[in-house]
C-alpha cells in the first residue's frame, strides 16, 4: 500500500463529535453523545458495550443507513487510498445525501457491513447467490458470468464447499454458521478498506464463533481491510482487535490499544466488564461480580457522568454536576472519568 | 411439486364429498319443499290445487322417494352423467341454468379481483411507505369507511350519482339495446361501462381489506433487517423497496387469493340484487327461496369446489413464490 505510506498520518475514518439523537415522545433521546475515534488502515478497532449503549447506531452511522429518525450530526471523516478516490483527500460522509449516490458507491463498495443475525439479513426469498452477486453487479461489473464468478470465488474463500450448488440453495437451507460465512463473502466481495461487524458472532455458537473470528482475520490479512468489531462480548475483543473503545451510555468512556484495557483498565465501567468476566481456571468459590443497576434512559439526562448511579468509587457533587471530559493517560489511552483528570471537576473539553 | 399437486387433487375429492352430503342435507332443512312452495304460490294466484295433484307432482319430480334415495340419484346422475339435475323453477336442466349467466359471472368476478389487487397493492405500498403521512391518512381513512359502508347503500349511491351526473344510473350489465344483440365491439364498450359500478361496489371492501393488510405487511417487512443489509450493500432505495420487502409482503395476499374469488361471487349477491345485474347471484337467492333445491344444490356444490380449488390455486401460488414452502414440495 503505498497510498497509506505517502499519507501515514491519514487514518481510513476519522469521526468527530458523532452525535445522535432521536426524538422521543417525552424528550429527545441522546442515543450517542460525542463520540470521537479514528480507524487505521488495516487495523482492528474494537466498539464495546452494553445493549442499548449506542453502538451499533455509531456503526451504522459511518454509512448513513439508521432510520430517518435519528438525527446524526459530527463528522465522518474518511480517507480512501483506493482509486478513484486516492487523493488522499478526507470526504465527509455524513455531509452526503444518505440516499444518494456518493454514498451508496461507498456502501458495500469501500465500507461494508455484516450484521448480527445471519438468520435475519439475507432475504428468505431470494438465493444466496443472487444476494451476492447484486453487490457485486452494482459495483464491479454489470456482466452477470463474471458476477457469478466472483461470488463463486468468496464463496470459496469464505470456506464454503460445494460452491456451485450451494448458490443456488436459499438462506433456510444454510446453517447459522455457513450463513455468517456468507454473509462475509458477500461483504468482501468487492475487497472493501472497511469492514463493520456488527455483533458478528453473537448468534453463532461458540465453536462455529472460533472459526468465524477465524476466517475474519485470515481474510483481513488477505484483503487488508481494517475491521470495526461491534461487540458486547470480551473475548471476541481480546481475540480480534489492536485497539478497544469502551462504550457506556452513548459516550466512549475509555479508549485504549488492547492490551492495556484489558491490563490497565482504568475506567470504573471497563474494570466493572473485566470483572464480570467468566476465566478459565478462576476459582470456582468465587462468584462472578455483576455491576449492579442498569442502563438509565439518556433522555433529559442533565450533565453528569452517564456511569453515576451504579459506580462504586462515585463522588459526590462532582461526578453527578458536570459532563465529564476525556482524559488523556498516555499517548494512547484516554478515558473519560473524575478519577483521573487532573483537577477533579476541572475545564471541559 | 407435481406429485404434490395430484396429491392435493386426490384428496380433495371426498372433501367435495363430504360437501355434497353437508349441502344436500341443507338444502332439504327448511320446512316444505319446493311442491308445497309452489302450491302456496299457486293458491295465492287463485288456482285450486288438491292433495292428490300435489302428490302426483312430487311423484313426477321424484320427490316422494327417501331423502338419502334423492341424494344418492342426484349424486351418480352428476358422477355418471354430468347431470346436475333439473331446475324447478326455470323449467330446465341446472346446468343450462347455470351456463347461461356463468360468462357473465366470470367477468364480473374476475374483473372485481383484478381491480382489487391492482388498486389495493399499490396504496397499500405507498401507505407503509409514507407511513403517517397525509396521504397514508387518507387511504387509511377511505378504506375504513370502505370496509364500513354497505354494498347496497354503495350501489345506491353511485347509481345517482352516476344518473345526476350521466344522465343514466347504468343499472344491469348492458343498454337496453345491446341485451340480446349479438357480440360486437359496441357491445362491449357498453358492457366495460356498465360494469364500472358493480365492479367498484364489489370490490370495495375486498380492496379496503387488502389495502389494509397490503401496509401492515409493508411496515412488518420494511423493518426486517434483510433491508438494512441491502442499504448496506449499496442499492437504490427504489430497488430495495421492490425487490425485499415489496416481494416477501405479496406472500400472504397470495394466500387469501383462493378464497377471495369465491366471497366475490357470494358477496356480490346483494349489489347483483340492487343493480339488476344479470349474474348468479340473484339466480340462485332466488332458487334457495324457492326450494328449486338441485339448482341450490348445485350451487353451493359449486362454492365448495371453487373454494377447494381456490386454496389449491392459492398454494401453487404461494409454493412458487416462497422458496422455503418450495422445498417443503420437493420433499413430499
Amino acid at each position: 500500500m503505498t497510498a497509506e505510506a505517502a499519507q501515514p498520518q491519514q487514518p481510513l475514518l476519522r469521526v468527530r463529535d458523532l452525535k445522535i439523537r432521536i426524538q422521543m415522545d417525552n424528550g429527545v433521546m441522546n442515543a450517542v453523545d460525542g463520540v470521537d475515534f479514528e480507524i487505521r488502515r488495516g487495523r482492528t478497532l474494537g466498539l464495546v458495550g452494553e445493549s442499548g449503549c449506542g453502538k451499533s447506531l455509531t456503526s451504522r452511522a459511518l454509512i448513513g443507513i439508521n432510520p430517518k429518525e435519528c438525527e446524526t450530526s459530527g463528522t465522518i471523516a474518511y480517507t480512501s487510498s483506493q482509486e478513484p478516490e486516492a487523493k488522499g483527500e478526507p470526504l465527509n460522509l455524513l455531509a452526503l445525501n444518505p440516499n444518494g449516490r456518493k454514498i451508496r458507491s461507498i456502501r458495500g463498495r469501500k465500507i461494508a457491513m455484516i450484521f448480527q443475525e445471519p438468520m435475519t439479513a439475507f432475504s428468505p426469498m431470494y438465493t444466496i447467490g443472487n444476494q451476492i452477486m447484486e453487490a457485486i453487479l452494482i459495483h464491479r461489473t454489470r456482466n452477470k458470468k463474471e458476477a457469478k464468478r466472483i461470488a463463486l470465488e468468496m464463496l470459496g474463500k469464505v470456506g464454503i464447499s460445494d460452491q456451485e450448488k450451494r448458490f443456488d440453495q436459499y438462506p433456510h437451507e444454510f446453517s447459522g454458521g455457513m450463513r455468517q460465512r456468507a454473509m462475509i463473502s458477500m461483504a468482501l466481495s468487492c475487497n472493501p478498506e472497511l469492514l463493520i461487524a456488527d455483533e458478528p458472532t453473537t448468534a453463532l455458537d461458540v465453536t462455529i464463533q472460533a472459526q468465524v473470528l477465524e476466517l475474519m482475520k485470515r481474510l483481513q490479512r488477505e484483503f487488508g481491510m481494517a475491521i470495526l468489531l461491534v461487540t458486547h462480548d470480551l473475548g471476541v475483543i481480546a481475540e480480534m482487535c489492536d485497539e478497544v473503545a469502551v462504550m457506556y451510555l452513548g459516550k466512549i468512556v475509555e479508549q485504549a490499544p488492547m492490551k492495556d484495557i484489558f491490563r490497565n483498565p482504568k475506567h470504573p465501567y471497563t474494570k466493572g466488564l473485566l470483572r464480570s468476566m467468566p476465566r478459565l481456571g478462576g476459582s470456582k468459590a468465587k462468584r462472578l461480580e455483576s455491576i449492579e443497576g442498569s442502563v438509565p434512559i439518556p433522555v433529559n439526562m442533565p450533565p453528569m457522568c452517564g456511569f453515576y448511579d451504579r459506580c462504586k468509587d462515585r463522588i459526590e457533587g462532582v461526578c453527578n454536576a458536570r459532563s465529564v471530559p476525556a482524559t488523556r493517560i498516555s499517548d494512547s489511552h484516554t478515558v473519560r472519568c473524575f478519577l483521573y483528570s487532573e483537577q477533579p471537576g476541572g475545564q471541559q473539553r | 411439486m407435481l406429485q404434490f399437486t395430484l396429491k392435493r387433487i386426490l384428496l380433495a375429492v371426498p372433501v367435495v364429498f363430504f360437501i355434497s352430503v353437508i349441502v344436500f342435507y341443507i338444502i332439504q332443512l327448511p320446512p316444505g319443499d319446493y311442491v308445497s312452495n309452489y302450491a302456496a304460490e299457486m293458491s295465492v294466484a287463485g288456482e285450486v290445487f288438491t292433495q292428490e295433484d300435489m302428490d302426483a307432482m312430487r311423484a313426477d319430480l321424484g320427490l316422494d322417494r327417501p331423502v338419502y334415495e334423492q341424494y344418492f340419484i342426484w349424486v351418480k346422475d352428476i358422477v355418471l352423467y354430468g347431470d346436475f339435475g333439473f331446475s324447478f323453477n326455470y323449467n330446465k336442466p341446472v346446468l343450462a341454468v347455470i351456463e347461461q349467466y356463468m360468462g357473465l359471472t366470470l367477468t364480473v368476478s374476475l374483473v372485481t379481483m383484478a381491480f382489487q389487487y391492482f388498486v389495493a397493492i399499490p396504496i397499500g405500498i405507498y401507505c407503509a411507505v409514507k407511513q403517517y403521512s397525509i396521504g397514508d391518512y387518507f387511504f387509511s381513512g377511505l378504506s375504513f369507511l370502505g370496509m364500513a359502508t354497505p354494498h347496497f347503500l354503495m350501489a345506491v349511491i353511485l347509481m345517482f350519482l352516476s344518473y345526476t351526473w350521466f344522465g343514466d344510473p347504468l343499472l344491469g350489465l348492458f343498454s337496453a339495446e345491446y341485451v340480446n344483440a349479438p357480440w360486437s365491439m359496441d357491445k362491449a364498450i357498453d358492457l366495460a361501462k356498465h360494469m364500472v359500478i358493480p365492479v367498484i361496489v364489489i370490490g370495495l371492501s375486498g380492496t379496503a381489506d387488502l389495502i389494509r393488510v397490503m401496509r401492515g405487511q409493508m411496515l412488518d417487512e420494511l423493518n426486517k433487517p434483510n433491508v438494512v443489509t441491502a442499504r448496506a450493500k449499496g442499492l437504490s432505495e427504489r430497488k430495495i423497496l421492490f425487490k425485499y420487502p415489496t416481494r416477501a409482503a405479496l406472500n400472504p395476499i397470495v394466500s387469501t387469493f383462493g378464497w377471495s374469488l369465491t366471497s366475490i361471487f357470494t358477496g356480490s349477491t346483494i349489489t347483483a340484487i340492487v343493480l339488476n345485474l344479470p349474474i348468479q347471484g340473484p339466480v340462485m337467492f332466488n332458487a334457495l327461496l324457492g326450494q328449486d333445491m338441485y339448482l341450490a344444490g348445485t350451487w353451493l356444490l359449486f362454492m365448495a369446489l371453487l373454494t377447494v380449488l381456490g386454496t389449491l390455486i392459492s398454494d401453487i401460488l404461494l409454493a412458487w413464490l416462497d422458496p422455503k414452502i418450495r422445498t417443503e414440495f420437493r420433499g413430499t
